[in-house]
Formats: C-alpha cells, sequence, structure tokens
C-alpha cells in the first residue's frame, strides 16, 4: 500500500482549546505511517455562523476552506460536527451556485472524521497492537450528534475502544442524547444548555467510569465543564488521547 | 393562537427545568412511547416503508389541489357539507355559523388541536355554546384552564396529586389520587355531556381522497361518541391532512399509531365520510368538514418549508427531544409545541414573534430520526435562523439581533485571516490571565459570562496547535512538509 497522505484539519475549537488533542491525533497518524500536512493558513469551516443563522459569513469561511483543502488526497478532522458542516452543510450553502456545489461535494467527499478515517479508510481494527495504544481504567463513550444522527459514525470509535488493551468501556444509557452544547445555543440559551448537560452528566456519572470520551471537543468541553463546576473527578477525553495513550 | 403567559422562552424554561416532578413525567412518557416508536422503526417497520411514505406525503402536496377537490367531491355526493377556510377566523367563523343554525347549546369535542389553532372554543363559548372536552387528557386542562403541553398527552405536566384535587373541586367527588378511581369519575360526567350534545366537533388524523373520509384514531372511544352521537357533526383539518389513496392512507397510518404511542394501531379507528346514509343505524345528520389553510399555502409555496406539511402530527418528536424533555411544552407557548411546534408556531404566526422558537434548540436532530416521515425540522429551524439574521421580505422577517450579526461580522473577518485570527488568540491569552484559576476559566465576561454561570470553561492554550506543528511536529516528521 502507498503511504496514505492526509492534510489535517485542526478545527478552531481544537487549535486554541485543546491542542493536545491535536498532538494525539498527529501521534496516531505517525505511528501508522501515514504522512500529514497541515496548511498553517486553516482556520474555521464556518459551523458556528451556519448554525446560528450567518450563512453570508459560514459561506465566506466555507469557500476559504475550499481554497485551503480542495487539493488534498485526505483531510481528517478531530471532530464530527466540522466533518458534518462540510460534507452536508456545505452543500446548503452553496445551492444556488453550482461551480461552489461541486467543489464542496468534492471536497467533502475526501473529509473524514479521525475515527472513521482510522476505521474505514485505514482499516484499524487493533489499536494495541497496531498502535501501541494503552488505557487503564473504564471509560464511557459519548454519541455526539452530528457524528452519530449527521454521519452515522458509531461502531467505529467504539471497536477502537473496545481493542484497547486495559480499557473497559462501559456504555451510558442514552448515549446518542445531546448534551446541550449546540454551538452558540450554549450560550443564548445557557439555563436549557445546562439542564441538557446535567441529564448527561447523571448518565455519566451512574456508569461509574472514570472517565467519558468522545470525538468531539465541542462536546466534551460542555460535558467536562459542567462535570468540572460539580466537582466532579470523572475526565473527558478525545478518542485521540486514549488511543494515543501507552498507560502508565 | 393559545397564547398563555407573557414570560419569554428562557423565563418559562427556566421555570420548567426547576420542576422535577415535570422533569420525571416526560421522562417516562419518552422512555416509554419514544423509545418504543424507536424500537419499532428498528425492528418491524422498515426503512422504505417510511421512505415511501414520506415521498407519498410530497406527491400529495405537489398535488393537493386536485386530491382536496377528490376528497371534497365523495364527501358532498354522501350529502356532506365541504368549507374550504382561509384562515383560522374564516373557520372559526363556520363553526360558530352551522352552531347557530343548529341551535347548538351545548357541543363535545374529540381531541383536536386544530381547533385551539384557529381559536374556536372562546368563540363559541363567547356565543353561548357550551364546549367541552371529551378526551380525558383535554378535559383535565380544560378544568383546570389550563393549555396542553404535549401533543397527544396534553396533561402531561399534571400528576394524579393535583388532578385528584381538581376533581375534587370541579366535580365535587371525594378527594382520589386512585387513577380508576378519577377516571370512573370523569367518565360519568362525560357520558352525561356526550348524551345531551347537539353538536360533536374533532380533528381529522388523516383524510383519504380515493373514499372520501376523514379518519381519527383514539384510545378513549370519546371521539367515536362525538363524531355519531350529536346530531351535528363538525370536522376540522389542516389542508395537507390527506393522503390520496387508500394504500398511502394504511401507510401512513401504521406510522401514526407507532410514531405517537408505539402501538400497532390504535383501540379506536374511525372513517366519517358524511352524514348517516339512509338504511344506517348511527352517524349524525349534519355533517361538516372545514378544510383550512390558514397559512399552510405559503408553506407551500416555499420549498424550504414544504416539507413540514408532510408531518402527521404523531408528537414522536416530543417523545425524544431532550430540550423538550427539559422544558416541557408550555416554555413554547402557542398552539404547537417540542420540535415540530418550533418550526410550525414561526411559520403560522410570525418568525420575529417566535424567533426564540427557530434559536433555542440545540440542532441535535433526533426530531429528524424518530420523525416516521423523516422531516429534517433541524433543516428548517436552520432556515428560520437564516431568515432572522438578514431578515426575508416573503415572510415579513425582520433582522433580529443587530449586535449578534456585528459579532459575526466581525467573526466572519477573523476567520478569514490567519494572521487576524493568531492576533485575536494572543490578545485572549492576555485578557484571560486574571479570570484563570486552577486551570479553568471559572468566571467569563461578556457572552462567555452565560457560559461560566454554571460551567467551566478551558482557558486558551500556551500554545496553538498551529504553533506545535511548527516548532514540534513538523521539525520531528522526516519527509513530512507544511506547505
Amino acid at each position: 500500500m502507498t503511504q496514505p497522505n492526509v492534510t489535517l484539519f485542526i478545527q478552531c475549537l481544537v487549535d486554541s482549546l485543546s491542542p493536545e488533542t491535536g498532538d494525539a491525533m498527529v501521534s496516531v497518524l505517525e505511528r501508522l505511517g501515514v504522512r500529514m500536512h497541515y496548511p498553517p493558513d486553516q482556520t474555521c469551516c464556518g459551523q458556528p455562523a451556519f448554525n446560528s443563522g450567518y450563512r453570508n459569513e459560514a459561506a465566506k469561511t466555507a469557500r476559504r476552506f475550499l481554497d485551503i483543502f480542495e487539493n488534498s488526497e485526505a483531510i481528517v478532522c478531530p471532530s464530527g460536527s466540522c466533518v458534518h458542516m462540510v460534507r452536508h452543510h456545505y452543500l446548503e450553502l452553496f445551492r444556488d451556485d453550482p461551480v461552489l456545489l461541486d467543489r464542496a461535494r468534492r471536497v467533502g467527499a475526501k473529509t473524514f472524521e479521525f475515527t472513521e478515517y482510522l476505521v474505514d479508510v485505514l482499516g484499524v481494527t487493533d489499536p494495541g497492537t497496531q498502535l501501541g495504544s494503552r488505557y487503564d481504567g473504564t471509560v464511557t463513550y459519548h454519541d455526539s450528534c452530528h457524528l452519530s444522527r449527521g454521519l452515522g459514525i458509531r461502531r467505529q470509535p467504539r471497536l477502537l475502544l473496545e481493542n484497547v488493551p486495559g480499557l473497559t468501556l462501559v456504555e451510558m444509557d442514552d448515549s446518542d442524547r445531546c448534551c446541550g452544547f449546540g454551538g452558540t445555543f450554549s450560550v443564548k440559551y445557557p439555563e436549557i444548555s445546562t439542564a441538557l448537560a446535567d441529564d448527561k452528566v447523571q448518565t455519566i456519572l451512574a456508569t461509574g467510569a472514570g472517565a467519558v470520551v468522545g470525538c468531539d471537543v465541542s462536546c466534551l468541553m460542555n460535558i467536562k465543564g459542567r462535570l468540572s463546576r460539580l466537582g466532579s473527578h470523572v475526565r473527558a477525553l478525545h478518542i485521540a488521547e486514549i488511543l494515543a495513550g501507552e498507560g502508565k | 393562537m393559545q397564547q398563555n403567559s407573557d414570560k419569554t422562552y428562557s423565563e418559562l424554561s427556566q421555570d420548567a427545568i426547576g420542576d422535577e416532578e415535570l422533569h420525571a413525567a416526560i421522562r417516562m412518557v419518552q422512555n416509554g412511547m419514544g423509545k418504543g416508536a424507536q424500537a419499532m422503526w428498528r425492528e418491524e417497520i422498515t426503512p422504505e416503508h417510511r421512505r415511501l411514505a414520506k415521498e407519498a406525503r410530497l406527491r400529495t402536496l405537489n398535488n393537493l389541489d386536485a386530491v382536496l377537490a377528490s376528497l371534497a367531491e365523495k364527501i358532498r355526493a354522501r350529502g356532506g357539507h365541504v368549507y374550504f377556510a382561509a384562515t383560522a377566523e374564516d373557520a372559526r367563523n363556520y363553526c360558530l355559523e352551522v352552531a347557530r343554525k343548529n341551535n347548538v347549546r351545548l357541543a363535545v369535542k374529540g381531541k383536536s388541536m386544530t381547533s385551539a389553532e384557529i381559536g374556536m372554543d372562546p368563540l363559541l363559548e363567547e356565543n353561548g355554546v357550551e364546549v367541552v372536552e371529551t378526551d380525558l387528557g383535554e378535559y383535565i386542562i380544560q378544568l383546570a384552564g389550563e393549555a396542553p403541553s404535549h401533543i397527544i398527552a396534553p396533561c402531561i405536566h399534571m400528576n394524579r396529586k393535583r388532578i385528584g384535587k381538581l376533581f375534587q373541586e370541579k366535580l365535587g367527588i371525594p378527594y382520589s389520587e386512585d387513577p380508576p378511581t378519577l377516571t370512573r369519575a370523569a367518565r360519568k360526567a362525560l357520558r352525561e355531556k356526550l348524551l345531551g350534545a347537539d353538536m360533536g366537533i374533532s380533528g381529522c388524523n388523516i383524510a383519504c381522497a380515493e373514499t372520501g373520509h376523514v379518519c381519527l384514531v383514539s384510545n378513549e372511544g370519546n371521539i367515536r361518541m362525538c363524531t355519531t352521537m350529536p346530531k351535528v357533526h363538525v370536522a376540522l383539518m389542516g389542508m395537507e391532512r390527506v393522503t390520496a389513496t387508500l394504500a398511502e392512507h394504511d401507510m401512513l397510518l401504521r406510522l401514526l399509531t407507532r410514531g405517537a404511542s408505539a402501538q400497532k394501531v390504535s383501540t379506536y379507528v374511525s372513517f366519517m365520510g358524511g352524514p348517516r346514509q339512509p338504511g344506517e343505524t348511527d352517524g349524525p345528520e349534519e355533517f361538516h368538514l372545514v378544510i383550512i389553510d390558514n397559512g399552510r399555502m405559503k408553506m407551500l409555496a416555499d420549498p424550504r418549508f414544504r416539507e413540514v406539511l408532510s408531518c402527521i402530527r404523531c408528537g414522536g418528536c416530543l417523545n425524544i427531544c431532550p430540550v423538550y424533555g427539559r422544558i416541557g411544552g408550555h416554555a413554547y407557548n402557542g398552539t404547537y409545541c417540542g420540535p415540530i411546534g418550533a418550526v410550525l408556531m414561526p411559520l403560522l404566526e410570525g418568525v420575529n414573534k417566535h424567533a426564540d422558537l427557530c434559536r433555542g434548540e440545540s440542532l441535535c436532530g433526533a426530531c429528524k430520526d424518530i420523525c416516521p416521515v423523516h422531516n429534517d425540522l433541524p433543516r428548517m429551524l436552520s432556515e428560520l435562523r437564516y431568515m432572522l439574521a438578514y431578515g426575508d421580505e416573503k415572510w415579513g422577517v425582520e433582522p433580529v439581533d443587530g449586535a449578534e450579526a456585528c459579532a459575526f461580522k466581525a467573526w466572519g473577518a477573523v476567520m478569514s485571516s490567519r494572521t487576524a485570527y493568531d492576533l485575536l488568540v494572543k490578545a485572549g491569552r492576555i485578557v484571560q490571565v486574571p479570570f484563570v484559576k486552577n486551570g479553568v476559566l471559572g468566571k467569563g465576561v461578556g457572552p462567555l459570562a452565560k457560559w461560566t454561570a454554571s460551567r467551566d470553561f478551558p482557558p486558551i492554550a500556551k500554545k496553538t496547535f498551529a504553533e506545535r506543528w511548527k516548532t514540534d511536529h513538523a521539525k520531528r516528521l522526516n519527509g513530512a512538509d507544511n506547505e
């Protein structure tokens, strides 16, 4: 097999608030012999503006994304919702412009969420032997909305987690129920957003797991923020951090 | 039409979030009916069935004029009256006219959300007609003077203790919180009303143009009594609630009862196609079907929103929505609540008026998943937000928030330049210093304050990923280029 070429899309939240997630992703791809590229001009896919209705601004950012990424072989991003934005919402944004619509379609088809890329494209099934992953502890998995319902990615992260040596995966109730983040919703309607986070926290705590794992930093930031405010020691980890871990 | 509070969506939500009993009651319905419906979609209804049902809905909508004409023709041929009401006012005035002509003193109702939409009850009552709900849940909230908080389980927000006290006060029975005792008391009171009524009013779950019937489902039998015992029956239907053929009707009926209450079929399914025919032993002497537009034509004419008319009003989306699960139906402050209400109310009554409903969801997509006909409500909410962002002439929408529009303009400028983005990150690192404690931002300013009121926020990293790439990864990864 020829060496896969991956262009990293490290979305704004990971870049500025959780760069260690990006480090972990790089470390995993490095172990798999993937050749990585990082276009330094990248910023955001436009999702916050799109979800709030500001499609002109979203389109401006999306056009920039296409310019930067369209010559890539494969674009990989540690976020289901950003990939969902590129793959699905770009088509809504550019519905009246056939040229951009076509470009968006082509870019969307080669933009992958991290676990999707590992499992479906690279064929990773055993992180223990293929990546040297190890995690000692019990975790539960949160299905982010755009990742699970939007992209249909539920199996891939579980397959990876179940095969990390030392790790026990315990399913929480309603694992695909929204954590309440919802982008600007979280600050426009903070009381509702927090109530949803509380429902999520309750189901996480009920598992007794030491950590909740997800594939979207945005949801994890919401869950983690609420857990920490409530004084809980349960950790919120991106799956890349688990896969990059080699145990203690 | 039904607007019950001057409070905002956020205020009403806040009230509901503090109500643990409400939370538990909705959770019970969501765990029972919501999960039950999902299990049925997985286990006994094929994805193909739902896809074909949606196709049938859209096909009917694309030919709605012809389908409705055929429905009306069949009903008229049996001696029924059909009235096309352009507005809510036309519809309720027609009902009043029918009541007047027949000297109606007492009207009994089978559950109808459409009657609430057109504001029928208050008009009839103002004109001396006593109106009594006969669906148990609707009856309870009518006695309490409250609005329904769920499309198919209207009194979900009330527990049996409250209902016990209500019945003690309104029906003069000894206090009881035993559901069978309470149900018996309601049944006795309702039977008297049903026997004395001059007019029955119902909605219409799904009409069938091929046979010329309106179809109604219920579990209590009240609708069958409402529509057959009084001498006049008036059925109200939104103009979209029709199928062209009986085969399509069958396909949708299977989805309706499952989506609504995880039932393969409801206890009663009634088909009404006109007044009592010669030789028939029951049925009304007069039958009226009121087919209501009230803004639906406008939705039909807009490709962005036509899809919402596919809704068969099962209420399934309420039974899964995490937001509805915490705020209940009253927070939506309108006739239709939950995810479907959040799309319908703005389109029916004004997008600006219901701006909070357009913006107050997390767009998680659970409603689209459970919807028997896969209505893409999140997509339509996104379209509504788009209209609110810049205004929309066709729908008479004004931009909703000037400050937010400016903020997103600035955001757009920052995200269009990595230099500007980096400057903002650097500025953020300096500004956040006094707020960071124990590695988290516990108290923020501006929009962030709304986050940090209940949640910690991560501080901006000392080195962004872009910086780490440049200084660490790119150098380490031999042969990698950083373009």
